[in-house]
């Protein structure tokens, strides 16, 4: 079975109007950028998109949502983006905000086969909102179901062409949930070697999880805030 | 009345050796540059390390390895990456010893609002909620009054609430609270303000016990 594919276009093709797409990353650090830009320029309409944020304005998610290509957004943390803040309080965009360890763990229940869980985060808020309670030993929790998503996009730091995938640093963050969690994934990465030559001590996602792999070109990793000493 | 700076030093006094501590985005990431001498805590940043250390020289800096504020960092000898289940695995779990987050508005049964100010800012909750929901000691930094002068420590919150009776103590620019069943409880007043003052700028209940110590800066 061959998982390579050229490109970030050819990766994303059968992503069609109105689907729901996962994509990695926390903030900018760890975005699949080559995937976005590929979907930017394929003018799909009506996603839903669950990722942590929205990118910023003019980079990441955020050239998406200036396209008016999303329809409904779930992350957990937005407050980067103006644009993103302007479409959510004139309601043309449609918006599920989750407590970030819930947004982790419903793209990992998706991806390890269980259909629920509870949680205590967001007990007694607007999130628990329709949810079912349950006590246990004397606390509250919030039902909270895996997600549904029909195709997830991730960035690894390495990847091999079965799709084992490495991730480095901080940018790991949601990447290695999230493809677990796509009915299709795709993987771009800054090195693309062949079966072999990654450890498997030291693989993050096996490669029984990814459908597609390719090696992004041009990666900008945009930083939101240097900060040095 | 306190600086931003100086709420983070006296919340830096409640650091206790081996802590693992999360910091959350604003004042209490300052509480880092104030850890004790004698005091060796690990910091934890949700987006997955453990040992988070200072910030980069400029050669350093590295797009792939950020806090959960989305700056640049560094990592400790004996730090850690993980993902964003993980991460939260150990905040719902209890191993986070303690949480230093920033209110728009907390109450006197240590309820919390700090993502959604309904109709004007939608930021988001991040990992308040999952950390308020599960962490042991929430200590919380903000300013006592908003900028039209109104108490933030409140009666009750008219803000959407992030999570229910967990906060502990709050470091304000004007004293340390400790929230009890009988509401903010006066520890210490800041330099140069007065009982009375405190008093006059909190709306929830207030409970003064004798002499009222000054904070001491070292």
């Amino acid at each position: 079975m061959n998982k390579v594919v050229e490109n970030a276009n050819e990766a994303i093709k059968g992503i069609s109007d109105g689907m729901t797409v996962m994509l990695g990353g926390f903030g900018l650090c760890g975005i699949p950028e080559n995937s976005i830009n590929a979907l930017v320029k394929s003018g799909l309409k009506n996603l839903t998109c669950i990722s942590n944020n929205a990118g910023v304005d003019d980079f990441g998610i955020g050239l998406m949502l200036q396209g008016k290509q999303v329809k409904k957004m779930i992350s957990s943390y937005v407050g980067e983006n103006a644009e993103f803040e302007r479409q959510l309080l004139s309601g043309e965009l449609e918006v599920e905000l989750l407590p970030q360890g819930t947004l982790a763990e419903r793209c990992r229940a998706a991806g390890a086969g269980i259909p629920a869980f509870f949680t205590p985060a967001g007990f007694g808020t607007e999130v628990a909102e329709g949810k079912e309670v349950r006590e246990f030993n004397g606390k509250h929790y919030i039902m909270e179901q895996a997600f549904d998503s029909d195709f997830a996009i991730v960035k690894a730091w390495k990847g091999d062409t079965d799709g084992n995938l490495i991730f480095k640093a901080t940018s790991r963050n949601f990447n290695p949930l999230m493809a677990m969690a796509g009915k299709i994934t795709i993987a771009e990465v800054e090195e693309l070697v062949e079966p072999g030559e990654l450890d498997p001590n030291f693989i993050h996602t096996p490669g029984i999880f990814v459908n597609r792999i390719f090696k992004g070109v041009n990666y900008e990793k945009r930083i939101e805030q240097t900060t040095t000493i | 009345m306190l600086n931003k700076e100086q709420i983070a030093e006296r919340i830096a006094k409640e650091l206790q050796d081996g802590f693992y501590v999360n910091l959350g985005i604003g004042i209490p990431t300052l509480v880092a540059n104030y850890i004790p001498t004698g005091v060796s805590v690990t910091l934890q940043s949700e987006n997955g390390l453990l040992g988070m250390g200072p910030f980069p020289t400029l050669e350093n800096v590295d797009a792939d390895l950020i806090n959960a504020g989305k700056q640049t960092i560094t990592t400790l000898p004996g730090s850690s990456f993980f993902d964003s289940a993980i991460s939260f695995a150990m905040i719902r779990s209890g191993r986070v010893d303690l949480t230093v987050l920033g209110a728009m508005e907390v109450n006197d049964k240590g309820d919390i609002a700090n993502w959604k100010i309904p109709g004007k800012m939608v930021k988001g909750m991040g990992g308040a909620m999952d950390l308020v929901a599960s962490a042991k000691n929430i200590i919380v930094a903000m300013q006592h009054t908003n900028r039209a002068g109104e108490s933030k420590l409140l009666k009750e919150l008219s803000l959407p609430v992030t999570g229910l009776g967990c906060v502990k103590k709050v470091v304000s620019n004007l004293g340390v609270f400790e929230i009890t069943e009988r509401g903010f409880e006066l520890k210490e007043r800041a330099p140069g303000v007065s009982v009375e003052e405190i008093q006059n700028s909190t709306e929830g209940r207030l409970v003064v016990e004798g002499d009222i110590p000054e904070m001491v800066f070292d």
